[in-house]
């Protein structure tokens, strides 16, 4: 067939094509190169908890990511995943002596399966219902994590022993806390990256981009998009693990609602469905919390203004504007 | 065996009280080409999202090759050889044109539940991929992202994307919906060549387009079957004229 050439095609800006690609991979090797050195050498140049602070909150917001940016899926409950994997780490290391990794997987089994029957039973609905769905059932954990007896109610659990890892490395040591915690990172990221350029991934992206065709195209999308939540979730449930065994504490705050906020704002300002912009994201509202601690709660305003700025100026997110200015389809 | 794919007894379906499809018998022969027409609000894409599965239907039975499928799931139905595409240009917009048609090939290989592998492994569909697009002349915007595409090609995308899946029985809603006339003759020719082999039921606004491709032609109006037969009988019922009035001028001008 012969369908006359249109010279006026809309938005072709060359973003795509075999050039678009080669450019892409570059840039891409960049970031990579950025962010291993970053992990690398960052202990020596700042304060290493803020840095494992900013690592935790970087995979939370990559595994958030994975949901709304690949697959379509905004989850308004990800604290829920968050916070009770920091709960579940943080009472088998303290009660029972289970050694750091085994205590981080039992966090991302009950975030696992946690995530199962929210998504079971948020995938039924679209859009802003989905969304409601999953912050009523991440409100019902927050509520458990309130009341639960051996969640230590208001105060949290505190005083979680790191321990040592493989049994010898201390890891109430920094250094050794702190690369323990960029090897998660980088494991959590590295499976996530995996996770979108797979096949499943390539049935992610399509029931992001129009699900009634894929639906058409013989995919059962309910069934992908469950276990992308679970994915997604247990991931996010890792960086909650983690999170606790750095500071030592599991809290209420880790499960609120504004954990959940928080963690859109970070993939938001980064940019929503990139590789790269959530780790960015998170990085900045991280850094300015930190930065800004002095000031008390008007950091709140701060990054609310930061936010606003960012969506008005910069609408794909830090990573996601750099991307359609360098003309690549994927960072 | 049966010469009829797919038929329908007293399909209806209401929204909320108000009956979009009501009683309708529709009887497909394999091998044919079967176009819907009728006005806007006809209920024309209703029936295809009732056959499709996308809504499931308040009363009446679907059967496909003698099977009750009334019951079936969407994804069931695209498994058993029933695609459709959609009334607005369905591609998946930032995904390449050879992404797009890999899409369509990629569950055969029984991979795509498979998040830990790489997706090198759908490069083996490529060459496939490649030659559905050389079919609808696409070859050369292989890796052009969908959103890229003219309108005309996006819907020559789409259709090679159906195609891929191999589908006995194709359903195009308005193909040529929205085409300058060139694009509109060119749609057409593609669709004459790829219903070798199969049935397609098309949707379809321009008379011009229907008279030249239908064995069958079915009017629907206000959700019911107002006529049935070939082009020559059908375009000269007055009861289908009246309910056409308003788009005489199309039908003029193909
Ligand atoms: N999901 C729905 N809920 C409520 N009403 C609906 C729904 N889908 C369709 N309708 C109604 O059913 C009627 C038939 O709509 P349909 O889209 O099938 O018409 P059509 O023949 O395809 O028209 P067109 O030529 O404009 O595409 C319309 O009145 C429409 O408003
Ligand atoms: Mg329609």
């Amino acid at each position: 067939m012969n369908v006359t050439t249109h010279p006026e095609i809309a938005e072709f800006d060359a973003l795509s094509g075999p050039a678009g690609q080669t450019r892409g991979r570059a840039l891409q090797a960049v970031f990579w190169v950025l962010l291993i050195g970053f992990v690398l050498v960052a202990p020596f140049m700042l304060y290493p908890v803020f840095v494992m602070q900013l690592l935790c909150f970087a995979l939370f917001a990559c595994a958030f990511n994975l949901l709304i940016g690949f697959t379509g899926l905004l989850s308004f409950g990800h604290a829920a995943f968050f916070g009770g994997a920091a709960y579940i780490t943080g009472y088998a290391l303290t009660a029972w002596g289970v050694p750091p990794i085994p205590g981080i997987l039992l966090g991302a089994v009950f975030s696992a399966a946690l995530g199962y029957v929210v998504g079971a039973l948020a995938i039924r609905r679209q859009g802003i219902y989905f969304a409601m769905i999953t912050l009523a059932l991440a409100q019902i954990v927050y509520f458990f994590a309130l009341q639960l007896p051996f969640t230590g109610g208001e105060n949290g659990l505190q005083g979680i022993p790191r321990g040592h890892l493989l049994g010898f490395i201390d890891l109430n040591q920094t250094l050794n806390m702190y690369y323990f915690v960029a090897a998660v990172f980088m494991v959590g990221f590295l499976i996530i990256y995996r996770i979108i350029h797979s096949p499943f991934g390539q049935v992610l992206q399509a029931i992001r981009e129009n699900e009634p065709r894929a639906l058409s195209l013989g995919y059962n999308t309910d069934r992908y998009k469950l276990m992308a939540f679970v994915l997604s979730a247990t991931l996010a449930g890792v960086a909650g693990s983690t999170k606790s065994i750095v500071f030592q504490f599991a809290s209420l705050t880790d499960a609120h609602w504004q954990m959940s906020g928080e963690v859109i704002l970070m993939t938001l300002l980064g940019g929503l469905g990139t590789i790269f912009g959530p780790v960015v994201g998170a990085f900045i509202v991280v850094a300015l919390q930190q930065f800004l601690s002095g000031i008390g709660s008007w950091v709140q305003v701060v990054i609310g203004a930061t936010f606003i700025a960012c969506v008005l100026l910069f609408r794909r997110g830090v990573v996601g504007e750099l991307a359609r200015w360098l003309k690549v389809d994927s960072l | 065996m049966t010469d009829t794919i797919l038929e329908t007894q007293d399909l209806q379906i209401s929204f909320g009280g108000f009956m979009a499809v009501k009683n309708v018998n529709l009887k497909i022969a394999r091998g044919t080409i079967h176009a819907i027409i009728g006005p806007n609000g006809a209920g024309k894409t209703t029936v295809f999202n009732l056959l499709t599965k996308f809504h499931t239907p308040t009363g009446g039975r679907i059967l496909y090759n003698g099977t009750d499928i009334t019951n079936w799931k969407p994804a069931e139905i695209a498994n058993h050889g029933i695609v459709r595409s959609f009334q607005i240009s369905a591609v998946f917009p930032h995904l390449t044109a050879v992404e797009n048609v890999r899409l369509a090939l990629q569950r055969r290989l029984g991979v795509s539940y498979h998040f830990w592998r790489s997706k090198k492994v759908l490069q083996s569909l490529d060459e496939e991929a490649i030659a559905r697009l050389d079919q609808v002349g696409l070859k050369e915007f292989a890796h052009l992202h969908a959103v890229e595409l003219p309108y005309g090609r996006k819907r020559a995308l789409e259709i090679a994307t159906t195609l891929a899946l191999e589908p006995e029985l194709m359903l195009l809603d308005e193909p040529t919906q929205g085409m300058g006339t060139e694009d509109v003759g060119s749609v057409t020719d593609l669709i004459r060549k790829v219903s070798k082999g199969r049935t397609i039921i098309m949707v379809e606004h321009n008379l011009g387009v229907v008279s030249k491709l239908a064995d069958t032609i079915t009017v629907l109006n206000r959700g019911e079957v107002l006529a049935e037969g070939p082009y020559e009988v059908v375009s000269k019922d007055p009861a289908v004229m009246e309910a056409y009035m308003g788009v005489s001028a199309e039908e003029a001008e193909a």
